[in-house]
């Protein structure tokens, strides 16, 4: 998944709600990432609004199934780490 | 913290009912710590080892070793294990050089530091000493068409040439359930009847010299990955470069001709709209079978 993000592993964000929202969530986060940061092929690393397929999301070290997947809120410092589960085991 | 966060947050184990849930089972769908899906993790895999017989007291036992995320959690929890209940194993890591640069390279890279990092001796055959061949320069000969194939079939006899060097009784692998799962489906697919009947066994190969087991069959792909991730394991996660497109096209379209020839009697009309039909059928049928053939010719032409 990594060179589809020109290789880098670990990227600092700093980012704000649009239109004047209260709320950033992780559906929010998405398109961000998708327009800002992916180079070549978000189809690999998207599918629709969420991500594709095998892929698996955890915040601050816990699955996101727990907080609410897309409606989950970020807020400062938080850590999101996306994982491919599609490789060769 | 924001509101999801106090729910992640007050969200307890279901198991101990201490810790916070990290994580929720696909397996179970139960919400449980941390420490609790270390404990449930390992002890399952202990109990299909024991259920299973797979292994017994003196054996030596060859992991297959690609550096990936499978392999390098069995190579872990297959040491942690032997040493925790006492099977009495000799282990050793085996990997394939297959000799594509840009994967293969880097992922052997990996396996040597598993070596250091769990204290199991490793042994690795290249195709190139086995064969004479490189994957790079077999692609090169034939393009990207059926390399999978040919990739699969070599590693199969390089496995089994690697594991009479180290004079192992029996080979481990890390095939999970989902793998198996797609091996049943793509089997259906190409109705491989023969295939189908042996594709779930837990160990195969009894009746010849090197036996194989999967002690990870009834192990979920997701928590492979997320007690990886957990422990933070050292693997290599990226697609073979090699990875060609499905070819399962002309063989599936030429199926549906096979049992439909009345679509070739018919009015056009008729034929046309069945066509469509079939067409559409497919597209739909070789989108979810393009991943599936990759990983039968690539991981489970073992089976």
């Amino acid at each position: 998944m990594q060179f589809i993000f020109d290789s880098v592993k670990i990227h600092n964000l700093n980012v704000s709600p649009k239109n004047g929202a209260d709320k950033f969530t992780m559906k929010d986060l998405l398109v961000w990432v998708r327009t800002n940061l992916i180079k070549e092929r978000p189809e690999m690393f998207m599918k629709g609004d969420s991500v594709r397929p095998g892929g698996l999301v955890l915040v601050n070290d816990c699955d996101w199934e727990h907080s609410g997947q897309l409606d989950t809120n970020l807020e400062e410092k938080d850590l999101v780490v996306f994982i491919s589960t599609l490789h060769g085991g | 913290m924001a509101e999801n966060h106090k729910k992640a947050a007050g969200r307890l184990c279901y198991l101990c009912n201490q810790r916070r849930a990290a994580l929720k089972r696909p397996k179970t769908l139960e919400q449980i710590c941390r420490e609790c899906f270390y404990e449930v993790f390992e002890e399952e895999i202990h109990q299909v080892i024991v259920k299973n017989q797979l292994f017994k007291p003196g054996e030596r036992i060859a992991i297959g070793a690609s550096g990936g995320k499978d392999s390098t959690v069995l190579a872990y929890v297959l040491s942690e294990l032997n040493r925790r209940h006492n099977y009495g194993l000799d282990l050793f890591l085996l990997s394939v050089d297959e000799g594509i640069t840009g994967y293969r390279d880097d992922s052997l890279e990996t396996v040597k530091r598993n070596e250091i990092q769990y204290g199991l001796p490793l042994k690795i055959v290249s195709y190139k000493d086995l064969y004479g061949w490189t994957m790079d320069e077999i692609v090169k000969m034939i393009g990207l068409k059926n390399n999978c194939t040919f990739c699969g079939v070599f590693r199969r006899q390089a496995l089994d040439r690697g594991a009479a060097l180290l004079k192992v009784d029996k080979l481990v692998t890390g095939h999970n359930a989902d793998d198996i799962a797609e091996t049943v489906l793509l089997n259906i697919l190409r109705g491989d009847i023969a295939r189908l009947s042996r594709c779930t066994s837990i160990t195969t190969g009894e009746d010849g010299p090197i036996p194989r087991c999967k002690p990870f069959k009834y192990t979920y792909e997701k928590e492979i990955v997320m007690y990886a991730y957990f422990k933070r394991l050292d693997y290599f996660s990226t697609e073979c470069t090699t990875l060609s497109p499905f070819f399962l096209g002309c063989n599936l379209l030429l199926f549906c001709f096979i049992i439909f020839p009345s679509c070739l009697l018919r009015d056009v009309g008729t034929w046309c709209l069945k066509f469509v039909s079939i067409n559409w059928i497919l597209y739909k049928l070789l989108s979810l079978s393009a991943s599936i053939h990759r990983v039968f010719c690539c991981r489970h032409i073992f089976t």
